[in-house]
């Protein structure tokens, strides 16, 4: 038998058309749906008098626009009308929604997989790029379009190509102190917005079987601002044990034997990936963006580079206006940089992990008094359980906001945003000029880097500080 | 879907590396039900300030590249999220091809869902491309998708690629609901097989 990659297998597992020349047509295990893409897929079945194939297949939650304060007071009325929008076509085509009444409304990425709607082996869309993030399963998951969301809603299939496969083979382990996001960011910026476009990754090496679920969560979430068409990371005992007894996840028995079926789901030994890169880990600092796309980052102990000494005159042009739109100077130590915005949440780093590693920061600090700080919890669930552990009042103590579930400040859909020439310090994915608000200044860091910001008013080596673990680690 | 065959026009360049769609449409303008209307909010932030005045240096709001067809851009062009709003943005805005070095791979797909030509050349060629728009007001190619080639007036002609199924697809302004579900009693079979083995 020929030697397969994991992707390989998954695909296979799916596959129920193929003519050569032509895309192929692939079985979509979990359709997952939020409020800013779907009106229209929804509005397309209307019209061609289709029904949505499988509605129990298909779960909806709303989030974007979602405010994380005084939540149902929606004060901006196309917002209102977004979110109406999705409570209708959910009740008219027979969706499952989680709504704003719902404990597990939140952010869908994170959401999902809290249910256990995430298993390793499943083909997984969403129409939003993020959902790269259940990758982390060993699961095939992708972003598309509003077009293809009505094409599921219709069919239950994709048309899909074949993507090329990589190995992005992480080397070593991560120091002590040194995240998951930091990796991610350290990858992104040694290689690249766009050195996986085509491919779907598959992370392996010691380093990505010691993170937890969470962590590989965070890892797989930012795979597409390599360009990735998905990112996986084979399941292993750490995803089965997350996995037991979630609402979704196979129960008794059945559960046994998914877990038989799951193990049988990694590359085989000798299977081979069109393309491996190499990172090593275990010389990774903390990382901070400094320019307008994921992959301007360096590590905390150096300085903004200067856009001269990039090789290609497309870099230079673009280094110039990222410094120009972050009002940054060459040469600038980046602990020197001082911000007044912390956003801690999204679907990169909105679990009860981050919360708590951030958290074990700000214990017994205060933010600085130059700093407007929020934590907004991922979910409904992620917000409950920080509560039962008294993460709230360690980061109310501190000076930081404590707010709902949403994607708040991610992406400013929502009363979260920044005002022009603001300069936040964000757990989120994307730092793209007006991303969090016309004119506001993202850097892109870990949950503990942004704690630490946030109490400092500038950035720090949070290595340097000293913590006190909290939660239920 | 409207079928396209032959493109001629205005090219408008936006000389830019990792164009996202942020840029391409800002969040604020995504909370629209409707597929239609976009046109006007396409590089918001680019096209007007803060205080909506008009950024005159920005290529679109020049009167020489008015009523343009062809957008010409550069690497990794349409990168962050899956929001279909950029292409109906940029279709709505007059747009019907937009060529780069290099696309994302979401936003690629989504072109095609739409009826908009994305054509990815080489560096060397996007170059090019950009030299001869900048300097010719009123510089304008025709692009055939039957021939798969790019020309303008004075003897420029390029070849590009582009998958065939997709070509197709554009040339006949397909419906890919349809096209799958032509293949109705492969899906129930296989769900019929799954359903057995739970
Ligand atoms: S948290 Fe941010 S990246 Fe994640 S789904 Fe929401 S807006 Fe998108």
């Amino acid at each position: 038998m020929s030697k397969k990659t994991m992707y390989e297998k998954i695909w296979e597992n799916h596959l129920i058309h193929q003519e050569s020349g032509k895309p192929a047509i692939l079985y979509i295990d979990l359709h997952l749906v939020h409020e800013v893409t779907s009106p229209q897929a929804f509005e397309g079945l209307r019209l061609s008098g289709r029904k949505v194939r499988r509605p129990d297949l298909t779960f909806a939650t709303m989030d974007h626009n979602v405010p994380t304060k005084d939540r149902f007071n929606i004060a901006d009325p196309i917002s209102k009308q977004q979110i109406d929008a999705l409570s209708k076509n959910a009740a008219d085509f027979g969706v499952k929604l989680y709504d704003l009444n719902s404990l597990d409304q939140g952010v869908v990425h994170v959401m999902g997989p809290e249910l256990g709607l995430t298993h390793p082996g499943k083909t997984i869309v969403c129409g939003d790029s993020h959902t790269s993030t259940h990758g982390a399963f060993g699961a095939l998951a992708f972003g598309i379009g509003t077009s293809e969301v009505e094409h599921v809603m219709a069919t239950q299939c994709l048309q899909q190509s074949h993507s090329k496969t990589m190995e992005v083979r992480v080397l070593g382990q991560l120091k002590l102190g040194v995240t998951a996001k930091d990796l991610i960011l350290g990858i992104i910026a040694k290689y690249g917005t766009d050195f996986a476009t085509g491919y779907v990754i598959e992370y392996t090496g010691e380093a990505i079987r010691g993170l937890t679920m969470e962590n590989r969560m965070t890892v797989c979430n930012m795979s597409i601002e390599a360009g990735a068409r998905a990112g996986l990371i084979a399941p292993d005992q750490t995803t089965f044990d997350y996995l037991r007894g979630r609402e979704y996840a196979p129960q008794g028995a059945a559960y046994d034997q998914a877990v038989e079926e799951w193990k049988q789901l990694t590359t085989d030994d000798g299977a081979t990936y069109d393309v491996v890169v190499e990172f090593d880990a275990s010389t990774l600092e903390p990382q901070v963006t400094w320019g307008t796309s994921p992959g301007m980052g360096t590590n905390i102990n150096s300085v903004v580079p200067n856009p001269a000494d990039f090789p290609t005159l497309n870099e230079r042009k673009a280094a110039e206006k990222a410094l120009e739109y972050m009002g940054l100077t060459p040469g600038t130590p980046i602990k020197e940089i001082s911000i007044n915005k912390v956003f801690i949440g999204s679907c990169t780093n909105g679990r009860i992990e981050d919360l708590r590693a951030a958290a074990a920061v700000v214990i017994g600090r205060t933010v600085s008094s130059a700093v407007e700080a929020i934590v907004v919890p991922g979910s409904g669930r992620v917000r409950i359980q920080a509560e039962k552990e008294g993460l709230d009042k360690i980061f109310i103590a501190a000076g930081f906001e404590w707010r709902d579930a949403g994607c708040s400040m991610c992406l400013a859909m929502n009363p979260d945003v920044l005002s022009p020439g603001d300069r936040c310090a964000s757990t989120s994915n994307r730092n793209f000029e007006g991303r969090q608000g016309r004119g506001g200044r993202t850097h892109l860091v870990s949950p503990e880097m942004a704690a630490a910001a946030a109490v400092a008013g500038h950035f720090v080596d949070v290595r340097e500080w000293e913590t006190v673990p909290v939660g239920a680690n | 879907m409207e079928a396209l065959r032959i493109v001629e026009g205005l090219t408008a360049p936006v000389d830019r590396v990792n164009v996202d769609t942020d840029a391409i449409i800002p969040k604020q303008f995504l909370k629209r039900i409707e597929r239609s209307g976009f046109g006007q909010f396409l590089f918001w932030e680019w096209r007007f300030d803060e205080q909506g005045n008009v950024i005159s240096e920005f290529p679109l709001n020049q009167p020489r590249y008015h009523g343009a067809n062809i957008l010409l851009s550069r690497a990794n062009f349409g990168c962050g999220s899956s929001r279909e709003h950029a292409p109906w943005a940029i279709l709505d805005y007059g747009f019907k091809v937009v060529i780069a070095p290099s696309f994302a791979d979401i936003f690629y797909n989504n072109c095609f869902k739409n009826g908009i030509l994305p054509i990815k050349l080489s560096e060397e060629q996007v170059e090019e491309l950009f030299v001869k728009t900048q300097a010719t007001e009123g510089y304008a190619l025709t692009v055939n998708l039957e021939a798969r080639t790019i020309t303008d007036t004075n003897g420029l002609s390029i070849e590009f690629d582009l998958d065939e199924h997709r070509r197709q697809f554009l040339l006949l302004g397909l419906d890919d609901i349809g096209l799958t579900l032509k293949h109705e009693e492969k899906i129930s079979a296989y769900e019929a097989k799954r359903a057995s083995n739970v």
